[in-house]
């Protein structure tokens, strides 16, 4: 018998999200986000989501369209420009955010993934970030007490998998797939090509399939954010 | 009293970038400084979503939306690079092993404290990897208008906005001088063309010597 985490309809792969649920959702910028699952959730209508991305997305993609239709409780992020509906949510006070620095971020979605509680780092020493955190000094300076992050379902791309859930990203757009793809209690990868077991070269493998349960192949818009060229010759 | 422009302050920041360095540039401003690397400095530039050896714009054709940086604008990867995750990313920031963060900024203290993530009443947008760049870099500079658009001060003997980090800033680069940060005050290290070091104290509430 072969383990196959396959799902050849998205919106089965995304089963068991409800209202109030805690999501991880990769990509940074526009880059590498889940565009399919973002897509699904909104078609579900699941409500008071509370979504830990490093950015909420523009207005008419990404995390933007559940902004939209006010399914998001609650944003945990680093950085939420770019976004004239978040903007108007959050002075309406109908948008918790919380905003954490970008490397804190990451590392606790690490901690999170990998079974550590929390951390110490100098990150947001003597600012607002610090404020109601433990301290410790270590080799005498001091650094702040900062707590893992999990999610009930994380969803990551990825560009390609195997049907163990093997997972390898392309440039940039790994991001903060990787951590998230192991923080989840649930983790749904979709991807841009699913090849056969064996076909990944195990060495190249950036997260191991144990840590994905399911996974689909999706179709992409891959917005750019910011076109930026030169000229020929230029 | 004629100063620095932009491009200038970026041109004086490159000179600080020794071969082999890997150098993290800050969105905006701070990016022109890679205009100015000599041709004989091997550089890695990083950049904090997952990127070490940041290249140029690429040109229309090429352009891929899986390869971006930190300011989301479409980029090129050199020979030698290399992709990560951000949690990498941020533990070669953290862990010291990028050699010089150049940012930009809306106050700095005497003491090395840096304000540029917040202004009071304003919408917050977020600090990104700000908070992450200035806390644990080996040197930060920062390169920022002497300043701002109502002529105050941005050299300052304390933050008036919510600080970015503590402690942490080495250099700064203005449109008037190159300063180092020491426990006296500002040292001014170099002069702009034309600028005197009484029209760089007429424009600093910070204590400034040289």
């Amino acid at each position: 018998m072969s383990i196959n985490k396959v799902y050849s309809d998205p919106a089965k792969a995304l089963e068991g999200v409800k209202d109030g649920m805690t999501l991880m959702l990769g990509g940074f910028g526009l880059c590498g986000i889940p565009e399919v699952a973002i897509s699904v959730l909104k078609d579900m209508g699941v409500k008071e989501l509370t979504c830990i991305s490093n950015n909420a997305g523009v207005d008419d993609f990404g995390l933007g369209l559940l902004l939209q239709t006010h399914q998001i409780k609650k944003m945990m992020s680093s950085y939420v420009g770019e976004n004239k509906t978040f903007e108007k949510q959050f002075l309406e006070g109908s948008l918790e955010v919380d905003l954490i620095p970008q490397g804190t971020l990451a590392e606790r979605i690490r901690a999170g993934g990998a079974g550590i509680p929390g951390f110490y780092t100098a990150t947001g020493v003597g600012t607002q970030i610090a404020e109601g955190k433990d301290t410790k000094i270590f080799e005498g300076r001091t650094y702040l007490l900062e707590t893992a992050l999990k999610a009930d379902f994380s969803f990551v791309k990825a560009w390609k998998a195997d049907p163990y859930g093997n997972l390898i990203f392309k440039k940039t757009a790994a991001n903060f797939n990787p951590m998230m793809a192991k923080a989840g209690k649930i983790t749904v990868a979709e991807v841009e090509e699913i090849v056969e077991l064996g076909e990944l070269d195990p060495d190249q493998v950036h997260v191991p399939g144990i840590y994905v349960q399911r996974l689909f192949k999706g179709q992409f818009e891959k917005r750019i954010e910011q076109k930026t060229f030169q000229e020929k010759n230029s | 009293m004629m100063g620095w422009n932009r491009n200038q302050m970026a041109e004086r920041i490159a000179k600080e970038i020794q071969n082999g360095f890997a150098v993290n540039l800050g969105i905006g401003m701070p990016t022109l400084v890679s205009n100015y690397i000599p041709e004989d400095k091997q550089i890695m530039l990083q950049s904090e979503n997952g990127l070490l050896g940041m290249g140029a714009f690429p040109a229309e054709k090429d352009m891929d939306a899986d390869l971006i940086n930190a300011g989301k604008q479409t980029v090129t990867a050199v020979a030698g690079s290399s992709f990560f995750s951000s949690a990498e990313s941020f533990a070669m920031i953290r862990g010291q092993h990028v050699d010089l963060t150049v940012l930009g900024a809306m106050e700095i203290a005497q003491n090395g404290d840096i304000a540029n993530w917040m202004i009071p009443g304003k919408m917050v947008k977020g600090m990104g990897g700000a908070m992450d760049l200035v806390a644990s870099a080996k040197r930060v500079i920062v390169m920022m208008g002497h300043t701002s658009k109502s002529g105050s001060s941005k050299l300052l003997k304390k933050c008036s906005l919510p600080l970015t980090g503590v402690n942490c800033v080495n250099q700064v680069i203005t449109n008037l001088a190159y300063l180092d940060v020491t426990p006296q005050g500002f040292k001014v290290l170099e002069l702009a063309p034309e600028v005197s070091f009484e029209d760089v104290q007429k424009h600093t509430e910070a204590d400034v010597y040289q």
